[in-house]
């Protein structure tokens, strides 16, 4: 922690030597949420992350989207933390500017086997409180999706589906988290466990790529990592089968052919894919669903976007006449069981966070304040009532809310806003520049993509690529002004 | 909270077809002619074109020498504002606010320029790895040329060293030629087409004297590497692969008209260039918006593009003075 309060962001050196009473590993969507939680008690809290970002996993490859949970199994885990972070992400959104837009759902049914699934699919709506489903005729299909393309028999409409940046998610909680005291160590991945003695109190010493560093209570967040943490603490109950979507994101021209997120409506045949608006104005296809043993295979496969493609042809033919802007792949944390992994061990103060397969952007806050709760029953002394912590305001990257370009008045109070850098994404040097001497910085051209947009568009830098790279390489000086 | 303003005539794009356009309205006495660039310097495409080959005339079958793309760029600039036009740096044209009205943002603050007629100069850019739909990991180290070249000529940055170039057009041999630039070696250049798509001579240098292989019917199957690219494999038409080791790619070539702001203005597309589309005098279907330069068609030499600027110009100002607009182009949308 510094002098002033806030926490460190630390990217190389050594760890501090005083122990910390929680620390959180991973700093995807989960393990970032959870800081924050933590940050709301008085509690020196650390988070270690093998990678240079927060979000670096499979936070930043998912396809966006704010799920209400209608279709989880009731009673189960994931239900209640997926309907209850739902709403707590919502709130939390308005509060700090993540975009959010509301735009609904339509499972549409293309062949009889679907639309027969659709009755039942809207009762286990309905199970999980969401009774302002409802079902639509081929007609009203029509009328709401007009560039769908043909042999549309129905649907279901599930109106609280919304889409989310899930870019700006994770960084809304680490940035609050790291100004109201945690410490957040990127570049440090952790390799072994020593571990403490409760009865004592003695801490656990985790060894990391950067040294080591002494914690009361630890908490795995690693995603596709968590089986391998949770076996550096004897714990052999899950195994991590990395399931990668791969993804294609359409220029945004391609937006106003689509006005709901299209879902698929699962059958025993196979999965479908779905199409869906993005915050930043995009149209994404996918995602694919393939069973691999390596967790670093987020590369795409000529199969996979071919397959894809021919998805998406059926579902929204016009799409495929428009230039594709991006690709890319995410590893979903699939393991033997289909609910969350959340298991409390108090005897070593430990508290797992794994199997966050398909709906951890719109679960975390909630798992983020039942983990703390666990982590109370294992012990953890909360310290008193959890404070309010200072709101943070986050740079908008939605195309539905005004950007910096498009507002006057911030460029009258600083130019820099109205200095255009990214042509395809509209970004402003100003945005560039705030993004480089944020709370938590970028490390790398994609950090600052993901935070600004900048170099994401069409061209992808035929025009702004080495301008962007000047900024990000002039960022010390820059950070300064 | 914009501050509005009329003109004679708004060109947006001060690339070579933008300012001739506006040099040749200019110097016809055709009133307030403004044209705006959103890059901080005028010029397109030439401005990071550091090599010869500009604006070079033919004569009795003769091509002379040209001049560098940078100075080509200047002399357009100087030429446009030595007429009278009006060339505005660093502002970017985002909207319609209706059927001749154009939105802007630049750091001076927020526009509404409506204007007689419009020219829409707004230039072709490369196809990025992307859109070509290349599979593989994401790493660093890959490039368009007109990133490239942006990179090294305007910016002296460290690009890699052993780079595979995608494509053999004349651009790519640019590409050639600014990858030397910069100190990297070429492992090998790959194109679909079963043979080059430049001079004999261009060709022969590049793998004779410079020792650059050409892999005829060949496309890139996928890029691999993790932060940064270790290789590219690429398939032969027969079904051979092969892994080209390097830690650059440059895809070239393969042009598409940066057509954002006509279709965002109902400007119809001709389906085979994806540019707006227009008739002989350069009008689209849409009343006194005019297009020119590569925004209309796959990339074409600076010069050409810039004859066609001229061209462009004596029909802006027939528009002018008539207020005519055929109905064969309006039944075109
Ligand atoms: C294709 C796809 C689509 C999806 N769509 C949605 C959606 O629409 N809505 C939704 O809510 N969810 C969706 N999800 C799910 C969501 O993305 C995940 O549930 C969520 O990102 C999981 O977050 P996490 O923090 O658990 O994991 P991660 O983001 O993977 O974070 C784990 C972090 O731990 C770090 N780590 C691992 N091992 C170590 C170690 N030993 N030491 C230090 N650090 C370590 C990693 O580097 C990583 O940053 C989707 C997922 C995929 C793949
Ligand atoms: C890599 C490369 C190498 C080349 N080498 C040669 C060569 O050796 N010899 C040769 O003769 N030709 C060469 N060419 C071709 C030549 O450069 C082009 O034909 C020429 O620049 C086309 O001119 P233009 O005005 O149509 O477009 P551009 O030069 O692309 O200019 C368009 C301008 O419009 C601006 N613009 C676009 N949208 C907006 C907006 N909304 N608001 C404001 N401004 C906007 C852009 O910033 C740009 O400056 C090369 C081209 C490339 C890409």
């Amino acid at each position: 922690m510094n002098q002033d309060g806030t926490g460190l962001v630390t990217r190389s050196g050594s760890l501090p030597s005083e122990p910390y009473d929680v620390t959180v590993v991973g700093a995807g969507v989960v393990g970032a949420a959870l800081a924050r939680e933590l940050a709301r008690y008085r509690l020196r809290v650390a988070v270690v992350e093998s990678s240079d970002d927060v979000g670096e996993g499979t936070s930043k490859a998912n396809t966006a989207i704010l799920h209400t949970g209608f279709d989880a199994v009731p009673g189960s885990l994931e239900a209640r933390l997926v309907r209850e972070g739902q709403r707590l992400l919502s709130a939390y959104a308005a509060e700090c500017g993540i975009p959010v837009e509301r735009v609904g759902a339509l499972l549409v049914a293309w062949d009889e086997e679907q639309l027969a699934a659709l009755p039942s699919l809207l009762e286990k709506a309905g199970r999980n409180g969401h009774d302002e489903a409802a079902l639509l005729d081929a007609a009203e299909v029509r009328a709401r999706e007009p560039h769908l393309g043909p042999g549309a028999l129905g649907a279901l409409e599930v109106p609280g589906e919304s889409i989310i940046c899930p870019w700006t998610t994770p960084l809304a909680f680490a940035t609050q988290a790291v100004r109201s005291g945690v410490d957040l160590h990127l570049n440090c991945r952790l390799t072994a466990v020593g571990q403490g003695d409760a009865a004592d109190g003695t801490p656990h010493t985790l060894r990391t790529s950067r040294g080591d560093v002494r914690t009361r209570y630890l908490v795995n967040a690693a995603g596709l990592g968590a089986d391998t943490v949770d076996r550096m603490l004897g714990h052999d109950t899950f195994t991590v089968t990395p399931r990668r979507g791969q993804l294609i994101v359409f220029d945004k021209l391609a937006r106003d052919l689509v006005r709901h997120i299209l879902l698929p409506v699962p059958t025993a045949l196979g999965k479908g894919v779905l199409v869906a608006p993005t915050v930043y104005g995009n149209v994404l296809l996918g995602p694919t669903a393939e069973d691999l043993d390596d967790k670093q295979a987020t590369g795409s496969t000529a199969e996979g976007l071919a397959g894809l493609r021919e998805k998406g042809a059926r579902i929204l033919p016009e799409l495929l006449d428009e230039d594709v802007t991006a690709v890319y792949a995410g590893l979903r944390a699939a393991t033997e069981d289909d609910d969350y992994q959340i298991h409390a061990r108090p005897g070593q103060r430990y508290v797992t966070v794994g199997g966050i397969r398909s709906t951890g952007l719109t679960a975390s806050m909630a798992i983020a304040a039942y983990v703390t709760g666990l982590l109370a029953d294992c012990g953890l002394d909360l310290g008193g009532e959890s404070r309010e912590l200072a709101p943070v305001t986050m740079p908008n990257l939605g195309e539905n809310f005004p950007r910096p370009y498009q507002r006057a008045e911030l460029i009258a109070a600083d130019p820099e806003y109205g200095a255009l850098v990214c042509h395809c994404e509209r970004v402003t040097r100003g945005e560039i520049r705030d993004a480089l001497a944020s709370t938590v910085a970028p490390g790398s051209l994609d950090g600052l993509r993901r935070r600004t947009r900048a170099r994401g568009g069409r061209c992808q830098g035929f025009y702004c690529g080495a301008a962007v790279r000047e900024l990000f390489d002039r960022r010390d000086w820059l950070a300064t002004r | 909270m914009r501050r509005e303003r009329t003109l004679d005539v708004l060109i947006v794009g001060a690339g070579p077809a933008g300012l001739t356009v506006a040099a040749g309205l200019a110097a016809a006495g055709a009133g307030r002619v403004e044209v705006l660039e959103r890059e901080e310097q005028a010029g397109g495409v030439p401005r990071h074109c550091d090599h010869g080959g500009f604006g070079a005339r033919t004569f009795a079958g003769f091509t002379g020498p040209g001049t560098s793309g940078p100075r080509y760029a200047r002399s357009l600039v100087d030429a446009a504002v030595r007429a009278g036009a009006t060339v505005r740096t660093g502002v970017t044209a985002t909207g319609w606010a209706g059927p001749r009205t154009l939105d802007t943002t630049s750091p001076e603050g927020l526009e509404r320029v409506t204007a007689r007629a419009i020219v829409l100069a707004t230039g072709a850019r490369e196809r990025p790895r992307s859109a070509r739909l290349v599979p593989g990991s994401r790493p660093a180290g890959v490039y368009t040329t007109g990133e490239l070249q942006q990179a090294v000529h305007l910016y002296g940055q460290r690009i890699g060293t052993r780079a595979v170039v995608v494509g053999a057009g004349p651009v790519a041999y640019a590409a050639l030629d600014t990858l030397r630039r910069a100190g990297v070696a070429v492992a090998a250049q790959v194109t679909a087409e079963p043979r080059h798509g430049t001079t004999p001579w261009r060709a022969a240098e590049a793998r004779l004297r410079h020792g650059v292989p050409l892999l005829t019917d060949t496309v890139v199957s996928e890029l691999a590497g993790r932060g940064r690219l270790s290789a590219v494999l690429v398939r032969h038409r027969t079904g051979r692969l092969a892994r080209l080791a390097c830690d650059t790619v440059v895809f070239t070539g393969d042009f598409v008209p940066d057509h954002e702001l006509a279709r965002r203005g109902g400007v119809p597309l001709a389906p085979g260039t994806r540019g707006p589309a227009i008739d002989a005098a350069f009008r689209t279907a849409v009343p006194g918006v005019f297009a020119a330069g590569n925004a209309t068609h796959a990339v074409r030499p600076a010069g050409a593009v810039a004859a066609e600027g001229r061209r462009a110009a004596a029909s802006v100002r027939r528009f002018l003075s008539s207020g005519e607009w055929p109905p064969a182009v309006r039944a075109a949308r």
